[in-house]
């Protein structure tokens, strides 16, 4: 009990030690560094390079984009903010990823439900193709001796390839 | 003059393909056995054809003909020699063109093979073949002429045109634009080609597998003759991509070498179904099962090709590596309409004469594994397509444009990756037709402890991120596994035949090539698994703008900033732009980098070329990102710290030992006997 | 190999299946085929009627003191909209001779010309829109809603909209005189 009390006051510290830290440098007052506007523009993407994340895009357009983050961020925004902020200005596309919202959801449904409906053909195939053997296999494998038995499947493959 | 003559030897190409596709059909039809010998030696000519219009094109290229458009878009009078000739796929036109030539050159290969054992299939693969060579030829001919020239009209515009228009004036401009400075790596002169030949390759077995649904000879012939074409073809589509990541981590300045970018995904698909299908022909061979599924398979991996050709060169989607806008789109889309629905209606049709042969006895057994496997392929691609088109969905119907970036396929992939690892370590230990829990359990638990080993030894000295343990548990199984299935083999060939420890290695890997020539790319697939744990979850970055003698720290690395130069280059017309930095760990000197920025005149483009050290624990890799002469504020670099990425690289060479092996031509006494016993069969066509 | 069992019915493909194929493959063919042709299309056509759009305007930039305008305001009015971006070299090209077009026409009341921002930041535009002087009313392209009604293929594009609406004139790229500005809406004007 007392374990689990302890416990929970450290998740309870490093929660609050979290809350703190996380508007990024803006409340100790220092400029965002680098590191900073970088981290937010990783996830973004600029129109004008369409597919390349704005960290690492060279245009002008996308190093305003970075100024305009740098200036956001030493207003004090936080990371939600300012991509709300560019998700209002420049539209969805400068996420990384579809919104999940509406028709979007189609995004993330359809490749898992079609994956399942892969799977259930896959086992209706298997229970087909394994029909009750009626003859037991000539040359079965006797469990007792599995090397022998590799041995000669080996021999035997090699001389299928031939 | 050339220009004319190159094309005019295009138009007859093209020409000579039309008349070979109806002299095949006719010929089948009519059992005409000299129509279709004809329509094959009129292939055969269209490779000399074509080699004569390249060759045409060449000659333009380095003479700089700058009167001729494609020469003026990629050459430019600084290029040296070999840049112009490799200028030739370095544009739309040039490169649809070459893509024409390695078409019509594995076509004559695979036309040049003794016929004697699958007559009938002859003039159907003559088909399929020259009808997409006819295809690719009149993109040349109708939309992206290499050699159409530059032509003032007389309202005083400048235009290309293939023939000369009314009142109008040839131009030749004083020097060419230049190639397009990311295209002048050598990884870029390298990769392009590659995946050219893996995707043409790949048309071979799908041109043989459309001949068997048309004939109805559904037994695994097609496959048979086609084995090793699919080999080389994955072999060259695998390494074209690598070579494509590499050139991205050279050259692109993103610090990695993969970003799921639609263009890459579109490259990307046709190597899953590939992969899919060099495992599930094995069933077919080994036990007469999945005809069904194989065909699906092969049709599958033709379709992604021509698709991913499409949407890169059409401009549906627009990319850092996409074409420019051209006017090919719609042909294109009609084709890919035509073959689509023509491959499928005939799949449909002969559906049911591809019944299997044999019956799957447990759910263990290899076949099921394979099986399994071919799923989970199937899953990645599903994923990767629906990532590509819903950007085009959602725009279609919501008039929103949407991003599908690398999260998005970065969560769905993993867990699959993973599931492929797992089967990767259990599949060689499984056998064809049966196999238990308890076979399996007996086989795979000492590499399993093994691994697990290795798996804490890295929890208490490397990391304590639990997927990278997972992806490392997973490595270590594989390899060992492989590892051991190489030595049981070896100890049992040791016993029976007497040889001595590697002797016996060599002389299995030898007697077995597919089957040891795979577990080698399965081992080095996880090195370069490896590499990919170590840039996505232990990538670090900082960046920061520093004057000489300061230094960027990171990862127990120092870089101090010594010095930065400019200076032109006038032979090639590049301005450099170079740092000197020290990289220094433990406050030892390591190296020294240069990372540097080359502004190119011409193109009026920057590349941003990265100072790296590799080492197999880890990359420095640090970006000149800004640096104003006149500003005292100093220069900004980005550093990377990329651990383990160099394996990447590592495995991809162990890669190309392990398909050579697997691919590499065998005799085949099988051949020889048929053929004297079937030697009554034999046409005017085998001569 | 060696067991080998005859299956007796011969099974195909089930109609549904079938039914479900050909219509997953229809389907598909068609979005590609679609956003194909929407790609080859270029920007809207001359002719074409301009469906409705609000843009909202800097402050500084507002028109009659209105924070946000409809296309559909200025009925019976020439509207010239003009597409730019503080990141854009050719656009600065023509930034004056707007302006100066701008500055003869306001007067009349009879011309409205739009600057729309194109994926631009706001501190950037303003410095733009002050080193070039302009004054007449400019707002930032909210979501790209409006660029993508036009399917511009880049900046600087300036559209010309007559008094009842339609679309008469493109202007991709840069103008290269004011003289050509002009001609186009002296056009427009005399109708």
């Amino acid at each position: 009990m007392k374990h689990t009390l302890r416990f929970t006051f450290f998740v309870l510290l490093l929660v609050l030690a979290g809350l703190l830290a996380n508007p990024v440098s803006a409340q100790d007052g220092q400029p965002p560094t680098d590191d900073d506007v970088n981290q937010v523009a990783k996830e973004l993407y600029c129109p004008v390079c369409e597919n390349v994340p704005l960290d690492v895009c060279a245009t002008q357009a996308c190093a305003q984009w970075r100024d305009l983050i740098r200036l956001k961020l030493s207003q004090g925004e936080t990371e939600s903010q300012i991509k709300q902020y560019f998700v209002e200005n420049y539209g969805a596309r400068v996420l990384n990823e579809p919104p999940r919202e509406g028709l979007n959801w189609l995004a993330y449904l359809v490749p898992p439900v079609i994956i399942l409906i892969g799977a259930g053909f896959l086992v209706r195939a298997l229970r087909m193709m394994k029909k009750p053997v009626v003859a037991a296999p000539v040359k079965g494998p006797s469990v007792e001796a599995p090397a022998d038995d590799y041995v000669a499947r080996l021999e035997e493959e090699v001389k299928k390839q031939k | 003059m050339l220009a004319e003559f190159g094309y005019g030897v295009l138009v007859v190409t093209f020409l000579l393909a039309l008349y070979s596709v109806g002299a095949a059909i006719f010929g089948y039809v009519n059992k005409s056995a000299a129509l279709v010998e004809s329509a094959r030696r009129s292939m055969l000519l269209t490779f000399p054809l074509l080699t004569v219009a390249a060759l045409s094109l060449i000659l333009l290229l380095v003479r700089g003909d700058f009167n001729v458009q494609f020469v003026y878009e990629v050459t430019s009078r600084s290029m040296p020699t070999y840049l112009k000739i490799t200028a030739w796929w370095g544009g739309q036109a040039g490169s649809l063109l070459f893509w024409s030539w390695l078409m019509s050159a594995f076509a004559s290969a695979a036309t040049l093979r003794k016929w004697d054992r699958d007559q009938e299939f002859l003039p159907w693969v003559i088909v399929v073949a020259n009808v997409t060579l006819a295809f690719f030829l009149a993109l040349n001919i109708l939309f992206e002429n290499p050699f159409a020239r530059l032509y003032q009209t007389f309202d005083g515009n400048i235009a290309a045109y293939t023939f000369a228009p009314a009142n109008s004036t040839p131009i030749t401009p004083a020097d060419g634009r230049g190639l397009n400075p990311l295209l002048r790596h050598p990884g870029m002169i390298i990769h392009p080609p590659m995946l050219y030949l893996g995707f043409v390759a790949y048309v071979i077995p799908f041109a043989f597998a459309i001949a068997a649904l048309v004939t109805g000879r559904t037994d695994d012939r097609w496959i048979r003759v086609t084995r090793r074409w699919s080999l080389w073809a994955w072999l060259f589509l695998s390494f074209g991509l690598v070579l494509g990541g590499r050139w991205a981590y050279d050259v692109l300045g993103w610090g990695g070498y993969w970003g799921w970018d639609p263009v890459e995904i579109a490259a990307f698909m046709p190597w899953l179904t590939g992969t899919a299908f060099l495992h599930s022909v094995m069933i077919q061979e080994k036990r007469g099962m999945l005809k069904q599924w194989n065909m699906v398979l092969i049709i599958l991996t033709y379709a992604l090709v021509i698709f991913g050709t499409f949407l890169t060169r059409s401009g549906v989607l627009s990319s850092v590596h996409a074409f420019a806008q051209s006017a090919i789109g719609p042909s294109f889309f009609v084709f890919i309409g035509v073959t689509f629905v023509t491959s499928i209606g005939l799949l449909i049709h002969r559906w049911a004469d591809l019944k299997a042969e044999a019956e799957m006895k447990s759910m263990l057994s290899r076949e099921a594994l394979f099986l399994l496997n071919n799923l989970l392929f199937m899953s990645v691609l599903v994923v990767s397509f629906w990532g590509v088109i819903f950007p085009l969905i959602s725009e279609l119907f919501t008039g929103q444009k949407v991003t599908v970036g690398p999260p998005f396929y970065e969560r769905a992939n993993s867990p699959l990756f993973a599931a492929l690892m797992f089967l990767m370590a259990i599949a060689p230990l499984s056998a064809w037709g049966h196999s238990t829990v308890q076979t399996l359990g007996r086989a795979i638990w000492k590499p399993a402890i093994a691994a697990a080993a290795i798996t804490v030894v890295t929890f208490f000295t490397y990391t304590q991120n639990w997927i990278a343990l997972i992806g490392f548990f997973l490595v270590a199984l594989v390899v060992l596994v492989t590892l051991y299935e190489f030595w049981r083999g070896a100890r049992a060939r040791q016993k029976t035949q007497g040889e001595n420890f590697f002797s016996a290695l060599a002389h299995l890997t030898g007697k077995n090539r597919r089957r040891y020539g795979g577990y080698i790319i399965h081992i080095s697939m996880m090195l370069m698994a490896i590499g990919i744990l170590g840039i996505e979850l232990f990538q670090t970055e900082t960046q920061g703008t520093i004057q000489v003698g300061e230094s960027l720290r990171l990862q127990g690395y120092e870089l101090v900033y010594r010095d930065i130069a400019q200076w032109d280059d006038r032979s090639t017309n590049v301005n450099y732009t170079r740092a000197v930095m020290e990289v220094y760990k433990n406050d030892q000197l390591v190296t020294k980098l240069h990372p540097r920025t080359d502004y190119y005149y011409e193109a009026q483009q920057n590349m941003t070329i990265p100072g790296v050290r590799s080492t197999m624990a880890d990359d420095v890799y640090v970006l000149l990102v800004d640096w104003e002469p006149a500003s005292a504020i100093g220069a900004t670099f980005k550093l990377y710290i990329n651990p383990l990425v160099n394996w990447l690289w590592v495995g991809s060479l162990l890669f190309l030992v392990g398909v050579i092996i697997a691919a590499w031509p065998e005799k085949d006494p099988e051949r020889a006997t048929v053929r004297a016993t079937r030697s009554a069969r034999q046409t005017s066509a085998a001569d | 190999m060696t067991e080998t069992t005859e299956t007796p019915a011969r099974r195909g493909v089930p109609l549904w299946a079938q039914i479900v194929i050909w219509i997953g493959l229809l389907g598909l063919l068609l979005m590609v085929g679609v956003t194909l042709n929407k790609r080859q299309q270029g920007t809207v056509q001359p002719g074409d009627a301009i469906p409705d759009f609000t843009l909202p305007l800097f402050s500084g930039y507002e028109y009659a003191g209105k924070p946000e305008v409809k296309l559909s305001d200025f009925r019976g009015k020439v509207v010239v909209i003009n597409f730019w971006a503080s990141w854009c070299k050719p656009c600065e090209q023509e930034a004056a001779e707007l302006q100066e077009a701008w500055a003869l026409y306001e007067p009349t009341g009879q011309v409205i010309f739009l600057g729309a921002d194109y994926v631009d930041t706001e501190p950037e535009a303003r410095v733009y829109l002050q080193k070039y002087g302009i004054t007449f009313p400019n707002g930032p392209d909210m979501g790209t809603r409006i660029s993508q009604l036009f399917r511009i293929q880049g900046v600087p594009e300036t559209y010309f909209v007559d008094k009842t609406g339609v679309l008469r004139y493109v202007q991709v790229g840069p103008f290269s005189s004011l003289g050509q500005i002009q001609a186009q809406i002296e056009l427009l004007l005399a109708e």
